[in-house]
């Protein structure tokens, strides 16, 4: 029997992501990938993977799925979470896992992820990945277009995620320790592409205005709320391409930041772009979370650039043995009511 | 060399903009920059992405900085000629008939002419890729004649089926698959737009730079390219290939 995981229930928005599908954007094809690329290749250096290999992206509430495979060893790395392992699928109690380590899991344990806490995305990685087509040369799922992960789209009850191996490595379990997750409370941005549609002191107040995380955020787009931005020349711009990171102010003032799963091109005005150092993090941001935008030059973007490049470099000198029984039992919050799903972004491109 | 301006995308894109407009010249400029910045391979950028009046070029700041990247665009941009290529010619077939073109009587009452002028006004025009975007291997065709000019449509529908050919303002798209669409529907093609398992070109049919005209077809011979489309059986091949410049 083909090695899997099989799937009980879905979880909120539960995709296979990678480091993206680069170089086609000029076909129309959005370049997906995980929203938090730094726990990602986390999640993969636990299981033994080579960085930028497909692992699940589990959005605020996981899903509960069974193990298919002689054992399997799987790692979970993002923000607080109310993971246990339960024995069999009827059963209601297990023993809990904390996020940041690899557990390794037999035939017919269940893996149930409740709620996240403190943070958007986890990342549950297995030894080996999963057994999934490239499309492109990525594995990313892209849903608009209906390709990438498992059938081009999201999780469903029932679908049985196949694996590349049928058990785990002999070795002991690993934890990651000192990996900085936390949610920002400050993004930095370089003024443009479209700076010269607001004025001076619309650009002063954006960068010194707080915004919350608003509902109708999604893979595509994080919607934020706070002082609207006046436009200075209007709303509408002859499209162009949406570089990641792009913040794009619609007709209603409230920017939009553009994520991973970003249309290539858009219609909109775009006041100021998120620095790549700080894409990862952005990423995390869960609603109602509040923040402001800094704004730096190219010079210290790119120095905050190296620094990222060298936290993940540190990745590997940052895991260590799981010392035996230590396992903390993280309580479940509230699950926020963030809708993923509903609520496209409205790129103001001309088709729609 | 036209004029041109560098924007910042943020610390891993430049902007080189030509203009502000849906503009035959300036899309020349941009896919004449793009054609030699591909051609360059340069390392360190990472991707270009042709729209209608700007080149957005992706790169990775530390191995390519963004000086070095200006500098070496400027030095492409030196003696570049807007016409030195055309890209293929297509005529691609398209059924104006019944369920398949929901908004065709419409269309005619807007723009006040007979169904038959809509089919031939909108057939019978070669069209520019201006770019694709939006979806996988979705081209943007223009120019609509100015006769068949309308705004998107107030209500947008949720969702059409892949093949849908609309009109909006200046541009006429072939959907490549199901979407949310605010254009008008005109017709139906067989020929799907994209395919990410086979073919050149990342599966897509349309490369901005082509020239596109469009063959009424019965509704006969649309559902039977339309069953061979879907068997994987239906070949469809440019009229003309691409030019290379003198």
């Amino acid at each position: 029997m083909t090695p899997a995981l099989s799937i009980v229930r879905p979880g909120l928005l539960t995709t296979i992501q990678d480091l993206g599908r680069v170089g086609h954007q000029s076909l129309g094809i959005a370049v997906c990938g995980a929203l938090d690329p730094l726990a990602l290749r986390a999640a993969n250096a636990l299981a033994g993977n080579p960085p930028g290999a497909g692992a699940l992206e589990v959005l605020h509430l996981g899903p509960t799925m069974v193990v298919e495979a002689d054992d399997v060893r799987v790692s979970f790395v993002g923000p607080r979470a109310t993971i246990d392992i339960l024995p069999d699928v009827a059963a209601i109690r297990g023993r809990p896992v904390e996020t940041m380590r690899s557990v390794r899991l037999r035939r017919g344990e269940v893996i149930r992820i409740g709620s996240l806490a403190g943070g958007a995305a986890l990342y549950v990685a297995v030894e080996g990945g999963f057994d999934v087509a490239p499309v492109l040369g990525s594995v990313s799922t892209d849903i608009r277009a209906g390709i990438g992960g498992w059938q081009g789209r999201a999780l469903v009850a029932g679908d049985h995620l196949p694996l590349r191996l049928t058990s785990a490595s002999r070795r002991e379990e690993s934890r990651i320790a000192g990996l900085d997750l936390s949610l920002p409370a400050v993004v930095r941005a370089i003024v443009g592409p479209q700076g010269d549609y607001f004025s001076a002191v619309d650009i002063a107040a954006f960068f010194a205005s707080t915004y919350t995380v608003g509902a109708g955020s999604n893979r595509m787009g994080m919607r934020l709320e706070g002082a609207p931005i006046a436009h200075a020349r209007g709303h509408n711009i002859t499209s162009d391409a949406i570089a990641p990171g792009s913040i794009q102010v619609p007709g209603n003032g409230q920017p939009i930041i553009l994520l991973a799963d970003r249309q290539t091109t858009g219609g909109y005005p775009k006041i100021a772009t998120v620095i790549s150092a700080d894409m990862p993090a952005v990423g995390r941001l869960t609603m109602g979370a509040k923040i402001r935008f800094e704004s730096v030059t190219a010079e210290e973007a790119l120095r905050l650039r190296r620094l990222l490049i060298e936290e993940i470099a540190r990745i590997p000198e940052r895991i260590e043995p799981v010392r035996n029984g230590v396992e903390a039992v993280e309580l479940a919050p509230k699950l926020s009511d963030h809708n993923l799903i509903s609520g496209v972004v409205d790129a103001g491109d001309w088709i729609t | 060399m036209p004029p041109y301006k560098v924007l910042t995308a943020g610390d891993t894109a430049l902007v080189i903009e030509f203009g502000d407009a849906v503009d035959r010249t300036l899309s020349a400029w941009v896919l004449a920059l793009a054609r030699r910045l591909d051609d360059a391979h340069v390392a360190g950028v990472i991707e270009t992405v042709p729209t209608f009046r700007s080149l957005m070029v992706y790169y990775d700041p530390i191995a390519l900085p963004a000086a070095e990247l200006i500098g070496r665009i400027e030095a492409l941009m030196d003696g570049v000629e807007p016409t030195s290529a055309t890209g293929r010619r297509w005529r691609l077939p398209v059924c104006y008939d019944g369920d398949l073109a929901p908004d065709l009587d419409d269309v005619a009452a807007r723009t006040g002419l007979t169904r038959a002028a809509v089919i031939d006004r909108h057939a019978d025009i070669t069209y520019h890729v201006y770019m694709l975007g939006f979806l996988p291997g979705l081209a943007y065709l223009g120019d609509v004649t100015p006769e068949l000019m309308l705004p998107r449509r107030d209500v947008p529908r949720i969702r059409i089926p892949a093949g849908s050919v609309g009109i909006g303002m200046a541009m006429t798209c072939i959907f490549p698959r199901e979407s949310p669409c605010g254009l008008h529907l005109l017709g139906h093609s067989p020929v799907p737009l994209w395919r990410p398992q086979n073919g050149a070109g990342a599966g897509a049919l349309l490369t901005p730079g082509d020239q596109v005209t469009f063959a009424p077809i019965p509704r006969h011979e649309h559902d039977e390219m339309a069953a061979a489309a879907a068997a994987g059986d239906l070949v469809v091949t440019p009229i003309e290939p691409a030019k290379d410049a003198a």
